[in-house]
């Protein structure tokens, strides 16, 4: 019996484990240490029509159970991405989720609206909550009607599936998820990282380049759960939970929390192995439960 | 092939003034091959801290299946790294990176082997191999102060050694440059803080083979999180970079911007 197969918009996932985007490059990195066909799914690095460098360094600073980034999305850009990146990915049977960013909605609309037609991109992940960039990112993503408007312009596009990106950084994370879903959004994927700062002892300075960076990690666990339970029972859209994912007990918690799967970010860098055992564990543990399958544990912390 | 073992504390112990020593048993050893590659330290268990520690490879053993990892003890995640004791466990993965090119000094030629405080000890393994190569090597090894020197004997057995001291307590009082102009060399290999690297690179890099390792601040290590690039030479401002972790720690100079 496959207790962790699951399907979503667009998605036919061996099962729900996937590495985030951002914490996973391209993927080629973790295809040397193991068999990237193993994974539900892969979200790949945030995709920008130009290429990007990114923010100056330093771009990461610790904090205590989480760390902070300022890597400003960069990337090699569409062309690289759709005649490189996609094609390499292409030899394993697991399904992309791309990550689309920009600067402004044509930007997001060009992306999504090619690299929606790479054979292995089964969704796209539109993300409205980058805190490292100085226009677009989170710019769209913490106003409704701004967030709605682009989700709408990508929607239009896309050849899949589209999954929002949100960002923790709202006063009111329940109407920016109803926003996206009013804008046709397929699917939500939350959350991203919190902005944070860190300063140096000595020199009194920001320790980031950036000054502020997000904050990931599994200290912001609670927050991402809080969110996905309120989202959850207000939306009908299914959510990707992410947010200090580092064990199969977290999975389980998300699924409660409302999630449908998960996508695992800052434990890849401290595990490169992690999404594998995640993966690896989690039959027993629902075994342990008592559940056959991972989709019983959805919104159990509703009732 | 980059491992992830728990490795058995052989020793550690402070050799210099908040410089600890640490010798580590484990199969990954099998993996270490070039000089100037690293590993990843998952120094605490639990979150705190949570990323790993990026720290040069001094010493290799194959045949007791044994590594050397010298460090300065200096922030929260060396300081209880410096408290592990011997037949205690410390989480590894590496080995990691691109090391320093043995094969560009020839048989009978000479090295200069420079390196500045705590970016000394990559320079033994490499010493060795060198040696081990037929390599003539020239040790100039730069610190803060006598308290700080540390490896001088070791590096005399593999060939001529100078120290230096800023303060000139110990050795030739000044930088490693100082001594550097007054020797006949083929190729430098340094490791060091920046400045010291910067310093080698405008005085050597036109006319030697000179290759840098670099520091960053690293999150995965393994090219993964984009923290530790640096931008290349030949396009200082552009899109085109090197990651520290994979590409490097060693360039040669001129290869990416300092």
């Amino acid at each position: 019996m496959n207790r962790l197969e699951i399907n979503l918009p667009g998605l036919h996932l061996k099962n729900p484990v996937m590495p985030a985007s951002g914490c996973f490059g391209f993927g080629r990195e973790f295809g040397s240490l193991y068999n990237l066909s193993d994974l539900g799914a892969i979200m790949i690095k945030a995709t920008t029509v130009e290429p990007r460098f990114g923010n100056p360094t330093p771009r990461v600073a610790e904090t205590s159970a989480g760390m902070l980034n300022a890597i400003g999305l960069q990337n090699p850009g569409l062309e690289k991405v759709l005649n490189e990146e996609l094609p390499w990915l292409a030899q394993y049977d697991v399904p992309i989720i791309a990550n689309v960013a920009g600067s402004t909605e044509e930007d997001y609309v060009e992306v999504a609206k090619r690299i929606s037609t790479a054979p292995n991109v089964h969704a796209l992940e539109l993300n409205i909550s980058c805190p490292n960039v100085k226009t677009g990112g989170i710019a769209f993503g913490t106003i409704p009607e701004v967030a709605k408007s682009l989700t709408k312009k990508v929607k239009e596009v896309s050849e899949v599936p589209v999954y929002v990106k949100l960002s923790p950084n709202v006063t009111n994370i329940v109407e920016m998820a109803k926003a996206v879903e009013d804008g046709g959004a397929d699917g939500l994927t939350m959350i991203n990282t919190l902005l944070g700062m860190r300063l140096d002892l000595k020199t009194g300075n920001p320790i980031l380049a950036n000054k502020t960076g997000g904050l990931s990690g599994p200290g912001i666990k609670p927050v991402a759960i809080r969110m996905i339970y309120e989202v959850s029972q207000q939306v009908s859209i299914p959510i990707i939970g992410m947010g200090g994912i580092e064990r199969a007990e977290d999975v389980i918690e998300f699924f409660y929390a409302g999630a449908s799967a998960v996508a695992v970010g800052t434990a890849n860098f401290v595990d490169p192995f992690a999404c594998p055992k995640i993966i690896k564990d989690l039959p027993e543990l629902l075994e342990q439960l008592g559940f056959d399958h991972i989709s019983e544990c959805t919104g159990r912390s509703w009732k | 092939m980059i491992v992830n073992e728990n490795c058995t504390i052989v020793s550690q112990k402070e050799i210099a003034a908040n410089i600890y020593e640490l010798i580590l048993r484990g199969e990954l050893s099998a993996e270490m091959k070039e000089p100037g590659q690293f590993v990843h330290v998952k120094v605490a268990d639990g979150h705190d801290p949570l990323l790993r520690r990026p720290i040069s490879i001094a010493n290799i053993n194959h045949e007791k299946k044994e590594f050397t990892l010298i460090y300065r003890q200096e922030g929260r995640g060396t300081t209880l790294l410096s408290t592990k004791k011997e037949s205690e466990t410390v989480d590894i993965l590496g080995p990691l990176g691109h090391g320093f090119p043995i094969e560009e000094t020839e048989p009978g030629e000479t090295a200069l082997l420079v390196g500045g405080g705590i970016g000394v000890p990559p320079l033994y393994e490499l010493s060795q191999q060198l040696v081990s190569r037929g390599v003539k090597v020239i040790h100039v090894l730069g610190f803060q102060t006598k308290e700080a020197v540390f490896y001088e004997d070791k590096f005399m057995e593999l060939g001529q050694t100078f120290v230096t001291t800023v303060d000139g307590t110990y050795g030739t009082k000044g930088f490693v440059t100082d001594v550097m102009k007054d020797l006949s060399f083929d190729t430098i290999y340094s490791c060091g803080p920046k400045a010291m690297l910067k310093a080698v690179e405008a005085n050597y890099a036109a006319d030697k083979k000179v290759y840098l390792s670099l520091e960053e601040r690293m999150g995965c290590g393994i090219g993964a999180c984009f923290a530790c690039v640096c931008h290349t030479a030949d396009d200082p401002t552009g899109f085109s970079y090197k990651k520290v972790c994979t590409d490097g720690p060693v360039f040669r100079a001129g290869e990416v911007v300092l």
